[in-house]
């Protein structure tokens, strides 16, 4: 017989539900058949697509049932209180990491798979080197069923056009323009790259031609910036900006933001790009002029993380306020501010990053601080999103007129 | 272009699930007041085209909650939030008496939810809808292992659930149409339980021997879970479907191998010659092959073939002799098993042993022979070729669709109880079972 056989009692059981979901969806961790009124460890653990582990973890009391559930109050872990998404947002990389790594799912037809387990007592480390008491696995998805995802290369344009399913009639649409700082060559990025983007979906068979928003973080929030002031080509018909800048580097490439030029104050591993516009003003007189913000003719929805390190997202923000304010046209603005939110607000329940590594245009690696408390910054990606999506459907799918301001 | 119809949002949350689970199904910004037709489309692993559809006025805002609105017409009708998956039925035009059933339990069944304008019960594909979405329904959840049990001679396929275990097993069993059916063991599989589902009468060695299976067969099977790392040998159940019944009554009253800790019985009778193994039980039931009745339809009715419920002990296992927990499913409109007179005699047999504190009996009226996982159709008649017959019948199992469904939610989420309560129980006392179910 086996150790198993003459063992009768059987593992706890440990249900996550629902066990496939999208992104951003929430779920319940549930765990029963417990010894009662003793310590457990819900821990999560992700493998990226680069190899790294990232986990997350809450100490909770199983109650005279045995049952715990993390709508039970833990206090410690990696989060703490009432959390039932906890295990997810507060996901960080395993002691002994690389430094500065960030998550990011490149791959988005298949899920991220988190393995969810309970283990004895309340653990901080060495999670990996003992076994748990149970686990299970649960999938998170960025594409729900049908999905279409069809790349794009067109015209030297990259992109990749996602459409929902069920739908072979023009619907609105919302192009992203959502990349950070160097992620593409800038000799590529001339100003007419991102009006051909956006004519190459407004012309698309599938999608209603002045029914097309768009949605940047970061420089792709600058990009929306600049189309929405300056382009002749385009209209969007709104767009959603999340911690960018309007620093105009008039008569160069739209990002020829050479880093050199700003001589940036290193702080021992982390570079607060923020202090450039703080101590180098002469600079930013020289190099930089702001887009008219003044000129939009469409609604636009500011998101600012006030602990951006990255960007002085709460200073372009009231700056850009008092542009549309002068010229009349406050009703298009709206703004959305979070305290203890970084730069890199992403869709709920993501890991938050205060510090990643980023490789600068010349092969210099450099600690970027984005900035943000971890709780703030989750609670920020949660609330922002809802209203994100909120304010494209009053948008794209409603009558321009009655559009109001949220 | 009108672009006033594209406002209107549908979600169905969540959009991938098991096939156990529920989903919510919303309806936003359509015209206030407006009648519209929410439907489902599948299109099969057998290539056939299946569909069911609620006809719904919205409230004065545009929105629609299935969970809460009623259906007022279509293949369901009332408040039903699952009535677009359990209402399925073959499209107008389709052959007669298909049955849909996964085979490729590694893949979902991806259902198409659309909305409509107005109540049309017909021509959708002619229509555009309003909006629609795809659904995903799986047999598996993330994580669950499949492994082709091939040991002793075994035609299996076993389901671990993650994580370590150890687990409670349970042993899985069809009925008389034979064939490996993975489906109900990978759902209990992804509710915790290891489950193995066992070929009987189709099995290889069958197939290569043309000899049907002893009773070691199924001992075989036992041991092989019993004696699995993963499996903790005292916590091992039977589940069996109309013949699966027969095998598991059998096993757990007569095997001096198999010590189940409880057992699961639907649609199923506990009459056979009890000395007998799977080949004495079909000649047995071939030998009264006069007692099918044919209907006006034309279906075939087997219920009365093994009634009148004997006397001889011979021909009926020993309920008194029954030393586990029992859980006896019986759909009152069984055209295909006398399944409620046999849990009658049952019940009777116990009540005179003194054992009858083991055994819960749920009776569900208007449901048929099949009573299959919740929110899966309901299957009144189809075609249907048993192993021992090589021609084609059409069979009735009986069961009116609402009643039937009802039945197959209910029935699931008590057994899954049953088997929490007497597998997971964390006590080392002597498993006593409640009947106030």
């Amino acid at each position: 017989m086996t150790s198993a056989a003459m063992d009768s009692i059987v593992a706890p059981l440990l249900s996550v539900a629902p066990t496939r979901a999208l992104v951003d969806e929430m779920f319940t961790v549930r765990v029963e058949n417990l010894p009662p009124c003793q310590h457990f460890t819900l821990h999560s653990l992700h493998l990226s697509e680069d190899n790294d582990y990232w986990e997350a973890f809450g100490h909770y009391t199983s109650n005279h049932k045995g049952t715990v559930v993390p709508q039970d109050y833990t206090k410690g872990g990696t989060y703490t209180g009432k959390e039932p998404m906890g295990l997810l947002w507060s996901l960080r990389p395993v002691p002994g990491s690389r430094k500065g790594l960030r998550l990011r799912k490149m791959n988005v037809c298949s899920p991220l798979l988190y393995t969810i387990s309970v283990y004895s007592g309340h653990l901080v480390v060495g999670f990996r080197a003992q076994a748990p008491l149970a686990s299970a696995l649960a999938e998170r998805w960025y594409m729900a069923p049908g999905v279409q995802r069809i790349s794009i290369k067109e015209k030297a344009v990259r992109g990749t056009m996602f459409f929902p399913p069920g739908t072979e009639w023009p619907l609105p649409w919302t192009l992203g323009y959502y990349f950070g700082p160097g992620e593409m060559e800038t000799t590529e990025m001339k100003s007419n790259y991102f009006e051909t983007a956006f004519n190459i979906v407004k012309d698309h068979p599938r999608v209603i031609s002045n029914k097309v928003g768009i949605v940047g973080l970061s420089l792709g929030a600058t990009v929306a910036f600049y189309l929405a002031t300056e382009s002749k080509v385009v209209k969007p018909c709104c767009c959603v900006c999340i911690n960018g800048h309007h620093f105009n580097p008039s008569g160069k490439h739209l990002f020829d933001l050479s880093y050199d030029s700003f001589k940036m104050h290193v702080r021992k591993l982390s570079a607060y790009w923020i202090d450039c516009f703080e101590y180098q003003e002469s600079i930013i007189i020289i190099y930089l002029n702001f887009w008219q913000m003044g000129k939009i003719n469409c609604p636009m929805l500011l998101v600012c993380g006030e602990d951006d390190q990255n960007v002085p997202a709460v200073e372009v923000a009231d700056d850009i306020e008092r542009m549309v304010r002068a010229a009349g046209k406050d009703r298009l603005l709206t703004r959305l501010n979070y305290p203890g939110a970084g730069h890199l607000i992403e869709v709920p329940y993501a890991p938050h990053f205060r510090v990643t590594a980023f490789m600068q245009a010349k092969e210099q690696k450099v600690m970027i601080v984005w900035g943000g408390q971890t709780k703030p910054h989750s609670d920020a990606q949660e609330d922002s999103w809802q209203k994100i999506l909120d304010y494209l459907q009053l948008h794209l799918y409603s009558c321009p007129s009655l559009a109001s301001k949220l | 272009m009108d672009h006033k119809q594209c406002t209107v949002q549908l979600s169905v949350q969540p959009s991938r699930a098991l096939v156990d689970e529920k989903f919510k199904v919303l309806v936003q910004k359509a015209p206030p007041g407006a009648q519209l037709t929410v439907r489902s489309h599948h299109h099969s692993e057998d290539k056939q085209d299946w569909e069911a559809f609620g006809h719904y006025i919205c409230d004065s805002t545009g929105a629609l909650n299935l969970s809460k609105d009623p259906s007022l017409g279509g293949t369901y009708e009332g408040v039903e939030p699952m009535g677009l998956l359990w209402s399925l039925r073959s499209v107008p035009g389709s052959k007669p008496g298909l049955r849909m059933r996964k085979k490729s339990i590694e893949t979902p069944m991806e259902v198409t939810v659309s909305v409509y304008l107005g109540h049309l019960s017909e021509g959708f594909s002619e229509q555009r809808a309003l909006a629609a979405v795809v659904v995903e329904r799986w047999y598996m959840a993330p994580g669950v292992r499949r492994i082709p049990v091939t040991e002793h001679s075994l035609t299996a396929t076993l389901f671990l659930p993650p994580g370590p275990g150890p687990f409670p097993a349970v042993l899985d069993l069809w009925g008389g149409g034979g064939n490996l059916v993975e489906y109900r063991a990978s759902l209990l599989a992804s509710n915790g339980f290891a489950a193995m589902a066992l070929d009987y009468l189709t099995n290889e060695l069958t197939k290569t021997t043309g000899k049907m299976v002893e009773n070691d067969y199924f001992e075989a099977a036992f041991k092989f879970l019993e004696q699995h790392p993963q499996i903790v040998g005292s916590r091992i159940a039977m589940w069996g479907l109309s013949l699966g019944t027969t095998m598991t009554l059998k096993m757990a009253v007569y095997s001096n191998v198999m010590k189940l800790r409880c057992a699961v019985c639907y649609s199923g009778s506990h009459i056979q010659p009890v000395d007998g193994s799977v080949k004495d039980i079909m000649e047995y039931m071939h030998k009264k092959e006069e007692n099918t009745r044919i209907n006006e339809n034309q279906e075939v009715i087997w219920r009365d073939l093994i009634l009148p419920v004997p006397k001889d002990p011979a021909l009926k296992v020993d309920m008194g002799r029954v030393q586990c927990p029992l859980l006896v499913v019986v759909g009152l409109d069984d055209q295909n098993s006398p399944s409620y007179e046999s849990a009658m005699d049952m019940k009777e047999m116990m009540e005179e042993a003194g054992n009858s504190h083991l055994l819960t009996l749920l009776t569900y009226p208007n449901t048929g022979h099949l009573i299959e996982p919740p929110y899966t159709p309901h299957f009144r008649t189809t075609v249907f070729r048993s192993v021992k017959n090589t021609d084609l019948f059409m069979v009735l199992w009986g069961g009116e669709t609402a009643a039937h469904s009802r039945a197959q939610e209910d029935a699931w989420r008590k057994t899954l109880m049953f088997l929490r309560e007497h597998l997971c129980d964390r006590g080392n006392s002597a498993v006593t079972s409640t009947s106030n179910l």
